[in-house]
């Protein structure tokens, strides 16, 4: 249960495929416009209830219950090492070949 | 009465909604055909130059420092004749509030709204006008909204733009994400209408005013350090406001500086499309902003942009997305700075141009950008690759958007490519014809040689030539 009040994350589909715009490409015509946005739970739900909620700006928004707390989770994703031996390459183009012996 | 919310009720409302939101009577002028007063509504409805650095000032943007890259200038002369290689220079624009030259933008826009009484403010964008609107709202003390096209109908967002909305919710703004599609401006329509809120668009004469500043403290700052202004300036390109800004602040300072526009190359992808979203690794800065905008600036959130590019472009440059990580990590590996994404695609324009230009010329980047997780060359190639694009070393010849990422194998590939600007100017002139409708008249075809800066023959040929179609 997720208590009233707290911070959520909310989802609800604001045009169905066929309420969208004549110009949008064929694949995006297939799928919905989807909205995702966040406020402060207005009654005790469950995840997965339809719920409301009050934003930031006090505006009400209705939508499917997703998260609580919800927090980022985007970083620096994983190593490549292309941008090391691009590193190693300019250094020694620029400063390389100059041993002492 | 409960107004109809369905998508074409809303669109057709969309004039009455603009004009409360933006208190610009666009109307005043209009001439009833192709031709607008851009000068007069720059002029009546804008800040004069000093009116905007005072502004600024007072809420701690622009004044950023030039810094030379010494550096990536002796790379680039390993590539150039002898003589040639101009000295590069970037504009650090990063050091404003929210860490990107937006912040001028915002903060006239946040002004105006403010001045005008509006409790409020919102904005479209999944860039760092984002952020900037929220910076100055926060420190105005107005309600913020940013609505930005963020997912996939997978639910994938691009970590660029995740970023943004943390920076923008931790500056207190509410932020709106929306799957892919431009049924954005949409959304954006119903929060104006419901809030009463200002439309803090990017395209309003204050939004683009505010970005003269930067061209007018460029060239201040070289006249001060180099008794000269800048030979060129590069400025990426996408709706056009940074370059019509920057053009026009430097003209204001009475520069000659030669303004240079570049994007990044993704031809063939389809901005609008859920399922090449997530496979281009650039969301701004690229084509396909640069060249719609520049033909057709109309077509934005304002019934008339203020954004002109093609107004003050001299040329035209695309360079590939791997020639831009590639230069994103020669800027950190040789002169120590973790900038970007956006500012390093006319960084590595300006490195392949400076290899055209004398030694003793200046070329100046005109802007830099935060950077943090999500928008940093790591995550940006990391999600390309779990997106199936492949990344390998060759010639960013064969780059080919949307599957994949040819990083230079070394850095005389990297290249600027011209676009090919009399092709944009007449694709221009056919969008006025065929919005309006109209036999243009002489003050149209006026009008029409101002917008591509070009003569009345060259406006009056590209008619001839669509007649003849």
């Amino acid at each position: 249960m997720v208590k009233k009040g707290t911070w959520v994350l909310i989802h609800r589909n604001i045009l169905e495929p066929e309420e969208r715009a004549p110009q949008v490409p064929d694949d995006t015509k297939k799928v919905p416009l989807e909205m995702w946005i966040k406020g402060y739970l207005v009654e005790d739900a469950k995840i997965g209830d339809t719920v409301q909620v009050v934003t930031r700006t006090g505006r009400k928004e209705t939508g499917e219950l997703l998260e609580a707390n919800p927090s980022y989770t985007h970083d620096y994703g994983r190593f490549i090492p292309e941008l090391q031996q691009i590193s190693e390459q300019v250094r020694e183009i620029l400063f390389g070949g100059e041993t002492d012996d | 009465m409960t107004k109809a919310n369905d998508y074409n009720s809303v669109m057709a409302r969309r004039g009455e909604i603009m004009k409360k939101s933006v208190g610009i009577d666009y109307s005043k002028f209009e001439s009833g055909s192709i031709a607008f007063d851009y000068e007069r509504m720059m002029r009546e409805t804008g800040y004069s130059l000093e009116e905007m650095q005072k502004i600024q000032r007072s809420v701690h943007v622009g004044d950023t420092p030039i810094i030379e890259l010494r550096n990536l200038t002796a790379l680039a002369r390993k590539y150039a004749k002898p003589g040639y290689g101009a000295r590069i220079f970037i504009k650090d624009e990063a050091c404003n509030p929210s860490g990107s030259f937006k912040a001028r933008r915002a903060a006239n826009s946040v002004y105006h709204a403010k001045k005008l009484g509006f409790k409020g403010v919102v904005t479209a964008t999944s860039g760092n006008y984002g952020a900037a609107v929220a910076s100055q709202a926060a420190m105005a003390g107005l309600k913020c909204i940013v609505v930005q096209e963020c997912y996939d109908s997978k639910g994938v967002g691009q970590p660029e733009i995740v970023e943004k909305a943390r920076k923008c919710e931790a500056l207190g703004a509410e932020v709106v994400q929306l799957s892919v599609g431009p049924e954005l401006f949409y959304k954006f329509l119903l929060l104006l209408e419901e809030t009463g809120y200002f439309n803090a668009s990017l395209y309003t004469p204050f939004g683009i005013a505010g970005v003269e500043t930067l061209g007018y403290e460029i060239s201040m700052q070289f006249r001060e350090k180099f008794n000269k202004d800048p030979d060129a300036v590069v400025v990426t390109n996408a709706g056009g406001g940074n370059l019509t800004g920057t053009a026009r602040g430097l003209l204001k300072a009475g520069a000659s500086t030669r303004v240079i526009g570049a994007s990044v190359d993704l031809t063939g992808l389809h901005m609008a499309s859920d399922a090449m979203f997530n496979r281009k690794s650039f969301t701004t800065g690229h084509t396909g902003f640069g060249v719609p905008f520049s033909v057709w600036p109309d077509r934005s959130d304002v019934p008339r942009s203020a954004a002109k590019p093609l107004r003050y472009m001299e040329r035209y440059v695309t360079v590939s997305q791997g020639s831009v990580f590639y230069m994103t990590e020669a800027l950190a590996s040789l002169e120590g700075l973790e900038k970007g994404p956006a500012g390093n695609t006319s960084l590595a324009a300006a490195f392949a141009l400076a290899q055209e230009m004398k030694e003793d010329e200046l070329i100046v980047v005109q802007e830099t950008e935060y950077t943090g997780a999500g928008k940093h060359v790591q995550p940006q190639l990391s999600f390309a690759k779990d997106n199936g694009i492949e990344v390998f070393f060759g010639d960013p010849e064969d780059e080919v958007p949307g599957k994949n990422i040819v990083l230079p194998s070394n850095p005389a590939l990297i290249k600027a490519k011209d676009v090919d600007l009399d092709n944009m100017r007449r694709s221009l002139i056919r969008t006025a014809i065929n919005t309006y409708k109209t036999t243009p008249t002489e003050e149209d075809i006026e009008f029409l040689a101002e917008e591509t800066r070009k003569d009345i023959e060259f406006v009056k040929e590209a008619i001839s030539q669509l007649s003849s179609l």
